[in-house]
Parts: structure tokens; sequence; C-alpha cells
């Protein structure tokens, strides 16, 4: 019987003040003890609404029962029979508004920690698990999946696992996408993602990194010449949006995809590291994301005081609480319902070749409030008339999200895209092309790793039925 | 693993070489204006390098460097027969040939390297193509002959005289407009400075100008946003929508400046190969 009275037990995590100065990882993890307690929090609901909640469809109770008997592995095969990267999606997934929003304890107090006992389940796996995935069978059918991210991996991984021969096509050195350029080493250790990506290789999946989907080979070339039968595409959100402002072009701008990617795929936080990145005194970071949590405390990290500069109010804040919780513990400062209006520039008049003409001095910014909702129900921010005021920076990251990347759209004729750039699928992940079926950012936007994991699933079930259709 | 074997290793002056990489995949696709990014080894920053010349036949892309910094010191210390940790492409858009009947090809420096694929796909599709290529002395000309081969006119200019004509490239550029040729576009690849004084030039005669542009970059496929320059009072992504633009929209002054964001960086890390590789020398 589920013990009613035992409150959540809080994750292990490193002070606040030493892991502001060092990338080692945030969150340690449960000890065995704690997972067992807090497994016995769970009332094993038969109707499991926490599954619901879920993307991937973990049968949740069933793998917290296991934990709570000690079984460890056990449970960790329940995950892994849906979900493909429980390390990382422990880590990762927005659990408060996904599987734990449905927790029937939270009703009345907090819910059962499935985030965090998902990630132990994967770290004890990953730590004590000796026998090797075993590669299955092969159907001779042959599936490309374009992009090595959290779409791209599951949908490979659940097609592998269906004895299909997959190759996936990453245009970057390095398999991971998203887990290995955006989030930080803090945040999501990369040892992990590459466990993961091994994991796959293991089950027979290819990987060519250095193929650019669109610009190396096109779709066509894949399906008519390299005999794919279908591909996926799960190729991520593309080109970063700026806010066309005055001096957003200063040598001091980033966007955060540039200093995520310079910091957590190049190493450039490192002494003596080939890639170079800024090292800033006061970074202003635009924009209330995860992308934005994560950039500014990545510079955080670097040395800087980092200020948060985000438009609306705390409450609408598009990042997870407990993202903006660290990075409050951490001491990164939020100017809300505040919003740039131009980034201030460095210019000698009198010597054009003074080297500090075009860095970054300051940001202007002009006060919001909100007013009426829009079409989405969020209240938009409406600027006070005569608000402006500048802060002193010496750093810009713009953290606005993402345009699709045209790469794909142009070289393949037929590929109906919708009005932002998206790519157009159905309910089943399908495209305008037969056989081409696409899911994750490329489809929806700059959205979540889970979402991304939850379309790469639907489309490997959906190509398994269209080849086996055939 | 792919692997990408250095075939040939040539040096075309004391800072500049020249190397064949076997990249199959990307010598399928290469076009004149593309560009490949590289990195030497699994610790190496990401380059980018324009395309200096493919064989399909035999896998070949051809990158034409000049020794500048930390990186084209490692590459420069790679000999024939060893390998390229990363070597991706062909990324950007290929050099608009379509149409010309007369066009004049800049090039200054090791600009030529990538200005020469350009003049040579000109002059295989029947095009009248004047070249000037322009250098600081005699002693660092490169690719002439190969630009002899693909030029009804050519003009080689050197800064202090000793080789060719004495002058900059705008100078040759502007007598052959004032001798009357009548040119549909000029294309322009060499550094900032010298595209920008040629788009100076080329505005006074209103004749289309087209630049390669070349910024830092970090994945080159539209990701980062690190290329970024302002063209026609927008911004523009060169990997994307780039490299090639009209040069009489490109912002050169912003573009110089944001060429020069980590050159302290730079410098630093250059004097540090330098160093690493004397010693292993000795």
């Amino acid at each position: 019987m589920a013990d009613m009275k035992m409150p959540r037990h809080a994750m292990p995590a490193q002070d606040p003040e030493v892991r502001s100065h060092n990338f080692n990882e945030v969150a340690l993890g449960y000890t065995k003890e704690m997972a067992m307690e807090e497994a016995t929090r769970c009332l094993g609901c038969p109707k499991m609404p926490c599954k619901k909640g879920c993307p991937v469809q973990i049968d949740i109770p069933a793998f917290i029962s296991k934990v709570a008997e000690g079984d460890f592995e056990g449970a960790y095969e329940v995950i892994h029979r849906t979900s493909n990267l429980p390390a990382v999606c422990g880590r990762v997934c927005p659990q408060e508004s996904q599987c734990e929003q449905y927790c029937v304890r939270g009703a009345k107090g907090e819910p059962v920690a499935i985030g965090r006992l998902e990630r132990f389940v994967a770290d004890w796996h990953n730590s004590h698990a000796t026998a090797a995935p075993v590669k299955p069978a092969s159907n001779g059918h042959k599936v490309a999946v374009i992009g090595s991210g959290p779409a791209g991996l599951t949908c490979a991984g659940d097609l592998a696992k269906l004895g299909y021969e997959v190759t996936i096509f990453e245009a970057l050195h390095k398999a991971g996408g998203v887990l290995v350029y955006g989030i930080p080493e803090f945040r999501l250790p990369k040892a992990i993602v590459q466990q993961e990506v091994d994991g796959l290789k293991a089950l027979g999946v290819e990987i060519c990194t250095n193929t650019v989907v669109g610009k190396t080979i096109t779709i066509d070339e894949l399906m008519n010449e390299k005999g794919f039968e279908a591909v996926f595409i799960g190729s991520g959100a593309g080109l970063p949006k700026f806010m066309n402002i005055p001096g957003e072009n200063l040598n001091d701008v980033y966007s955060a995809n540039e200093f995520l990617t310079r910091i957590n795929l190049m190493k450039a936080y490192r002494d003596g590291a080939d890639t170079p990145i800024k090292h800033s005194m006061k970074v202003a970071v635009v924009g209330g994301g995860n992308v934005a949590m994560d950039a500014a405390r990545c510079a955080k990290r670097m040395g800087a005081e980092v200020t948060i500069v985000y438009r609306r109010s705390e409450k609408e804040l598009p990042a997870r609480a407990e993202e903006v919780e660290h990075a409050k513990e951490e001491g990164i400062i939020f100017h809300l319902l505040t919003n740039p209006v131009a980034i201030l520039g460095y210019n000698n008049p009198d010597d054009p070749r003074d080297p500090k003409n075009g860095s970054v001095t300051g940001i202007r910014c002009i006060k919001m409030e909100l007013g009426e909702p829009d079409e989405n129900g969020r209240r938009r921010p409406v600027e006070i008339k005569g608000s402006e005021f500048d802060m002193e920076m010496d750093c810009v990251i713009m953290s606005l999200g993402t345009n699709p990347n045209p790469l794909i759209k142009n070289t393949t004729k037929g590929l109906d895209v919708n009005k932002y750039g998206g790519i157009i699928v159905d309910e089943d992940a399908l495209t305008s092309r037969q056989g081409v079926y696409a899911g994750g950012d490329a489809v929806t936007g700059a959205a979540t790793v889970i979402l991304a994991m939850g379309a790469g699933k639907q489309a490997a079930a959906s190509i398994d039925a269209y080849i086996k259709s055939k | 693993m792919l692997m990408y074997r250095i075939a040939r290793k040539k040096p075309l002056n004391a800072t500049v070489t020249l190397m064949d990489i076997e990249a199959p995949m990307v010598a399928q696709k290469a076009e004149p204006g593309q560009f490949i990014i590289l990195r030497v080894d699994e610790e190496g920053e990401r380059i980018p390098l324009t395309v200096a010349g493919y064989d399909r036949e035999k896998g070949l892309v051809t990158i034409i460097f000049q020794v500048v910094g930390a990186t084209t010191v490692k590459l420069n210390a790679k000999n024939e027969g060893e390998y390229l940790q990363d070597f991706v492409g062909p990324l950007g858009n290929a050099t608009e040939t379509e149409g010309l009947k007369k066009v004049a090809v800049v090039g200054g420096g090791v600009g030529c390297a990538i200005a020469l694929p350009a003049a040579q796909k000109l002059h295989a599709e029947g095009c009248e193509v004047h070249s000037i290529i322009g250098f600081r002395s005699k002693d660092i000309v490169i690719l002439e002959d190969e630009f002899r081969a693909c030029s009804d006119q050519i003009k080689v200019m050197t800064d202090d005289g000793s080789y060719g004509e004495k002058g900059l490239v705008t100078k040759a550029l502007e007598e052959l407009i004032q001798a009357g040729n009548q040119y549909d576009e000029v294309i322009a690849i060499g550094p900032l400075l010298m595209m920008k004084f040629v788009c100076e030039i080329t505005k006074k005669y209103n004749i289309k100008t087209v630049v390669s542009m070349n910024p830092i970059m970090i994945d080159g496929t539209g990701m980062c946003g690190g290329c970024r320059l302002t063209v026609g009072g927008k911004t523009k992504f060169a990997c994307v929508d780039g490299p090639d633009f009209d040069g009489f929209q490109v912002d050169f002054d912003e573009a110089i400046s944001r060429g020069a964001i980590y050159k302290d960086f730079e410098r630093k890390a250059y004097e540090e190969a330098c160093n690493l590789f004397k010693k292993e020398v000795k």
C-alpha cells in the first residue's frame, strides 16, 4: 500500500554557489534508497492517468512498482519497451506538464517524482547492465532517417528493433542533434547522449555524420538511387530568429544557437579549446524559454553577470519552472516585462581601426505591461511609452526561437510546408510525399525533446505499416 | 566511418597550399561558389573553405587555403596520405552563370582560388572571360596558368610592381571598362576591402557585381546565425542565402568588423600552434 504520509523526495543537487562555476551536472540523481522509497508513493492507479500524459506512453505504474521491489533492470525493461532515450527524458522532459501533472498524488500534495525515477532507472541500467543489446534479424527493408536529434534517434531505434536496416544522416560531425549542440553538459551530460547513440548502433543503426540532406544528397536520391523505401525527416528547427532592431549584428551579439553550439558541441568553454568564444563580463539574454535559460546559465558559468530580458511577466515564462528556479538560485537576474529596442555599440569616428569599434556597450530596453489576451489567450505585452532605459552590457544573446530551415523543402519536390515553413504532416506523420514522413521541430517549430520523440515514435509505427502494406 | 584522405598536397606559395581531398559524395555535387566545412582533428574547430575545384570521377574536392591561423597551421601540417577528421558539403548556393555572355572575374590573393572555378565554368559555357588577378608581390602569385587557360584576356597585378602590372585590381578593372568593354557582370572574390572597392568602381558604371562572402561560421547549414551579414538593409545568412551576394547591397564595413571578432584569440592560438609545430620539427 502506498505511503500517503511520505513527502516527495527532493533531488540532490550541486550547491548553487559551487555549480555556477562549473559545467558538471546540476542534479545528482536519487540514491537506490531514495528511489525505492519514492516509488512506494505511487498508488498504482489502474487507469494510469500519468501514462496519458506521456508522449511515448511509458507504462509508468509498472516500472515504478519494479523500482519499489528493487528490480531496477526489470523497471528498465518496462521503460525501454516504449522509450529509446530514458536517461535523456528523465533529465530534460517537462514532467510537471506531462506525466506528473496527471498524477493523482498531485491533487492533494506533490506528485510522484516520475521523471527522477525514470532517470534513476536509466542510470542504474547504464552503469550495471552487462548484456549488450542484441541486433534483431534484418527484415531486408531500408529506411533513411534525416537528423540524429531526439525525433530521429527515436524513429531509428523503433524501426531497428523491428528489423529494419536504418541509416541516420546527420549534418554535423557528431550524432545527437540538439542533445549535443543545444542542451548544456550541466543539464544533460554528453556521455549519456553518447551511450544512447551507441545503444542504437548496437541495434544495427548506421550513422552517417557530415551528410547534409538537401546538399550532399537529396531525398529523391535516397529513395530512387540508394534503395531506401521510406524516409523520416527529423531535421529539427532551423534558422535563429532575430528582432530586427538596431545593433543586432554588432560583434558581441550571438544567437542562442551559436552561443550554445560553441560551448556544447565545440567545447569552447574549456581552456585551450580550438573554437573561440567571447568571455564577457555582463551578458543580456533576450527571451524566456528553456534555450534562454540554458544560454544564461552557460554565460554565468563562464564568469559573467547575466540578465534575462523577457517581455512578459514571470507567469508567462515559457521555460520549465525548474529551469527558472535553477537559474535564479545561480544568481541570474530577471528583467521581466522588459523588451529591447536597440543594442548599443562602440564606435570611434576618429579612428576606424579602433579595435573596440563594433563591440557591444549596452542594451536599450522599454518597459512593458500586459494588455488584452491574444489569439492564444496569452496577454499581449504592450510598451509603456517613454519608459526606455539603458543597461550596460558587453554581450547580448538573442534567444527568440527559430524559423524552419529551407534546405530540405527547397530540394524536395512536392513536399508541402505551412506558412511558417514547417513541414505539413497528417496524424500518421506522413508528408505530402509518399513514403516520406516527418516529425519534431521540423514540423512543429521549436518544441520539446519528448514531443519530438513522440513524433519519431508515431512515424516509426506508420513507416512499419506502410512498408508492410506495400 | 567516412574518412577524408588527402590525396594530393601541393604548396602554391610560401603560405598558400592546395589539397585534393577524397570526399566522393561532396565531389559529386560541388559547384563553383559553394563551400565545405572541415575539421582537422577530433578537438578541431569547424572552418569553412570555398571549393577550389572538384573531380567527380575520382571523387576529389580541391581546397586551397592560406596559413593564417591555428587551424590552417594544423591543416598545413598534414601530409599526403593522411586523413582529415571531418569534411562536409557542398554547402551554400552555386555561383549563377546562366545567360552571361561577357564577365570580368576579379580575384585577390588567395581569393583567386575561389574565383578560378567560376571563371572556368563561364569559359566552358562559352562566356567571354576577362580575368584580373591581384597579389602583393611576385613571390605569392598563384594559379596564373590556370587563369590564362580559361580567360580571353588576363591582367596580373602586383601591389609593388614586381610582376605583371603595378597597381590594384580596381585600377585594371576600371581601365578595361574605360576601354569600352561592356560586361554583363563582374565577379569579385578576395579580401573584403578589395571587394568593397571593386563595388565602388562598378557602381559608377552600373555593372552588376557579385561578391563571395566568407564570414565566421560554425555549422554552415543555417542553424547558428554566426555568418549573418546585412545585405540590402536585411540580415542574411551567408551559409544558406549566399555565399554569393549582390555586392552593391552588402554592408562591407559591418562584415569587416564581424570578421575580426576573434582576432585576439586567433593571434594567440596561431602563435601557440606555430610554436608547437616548431618544437615538433626540432
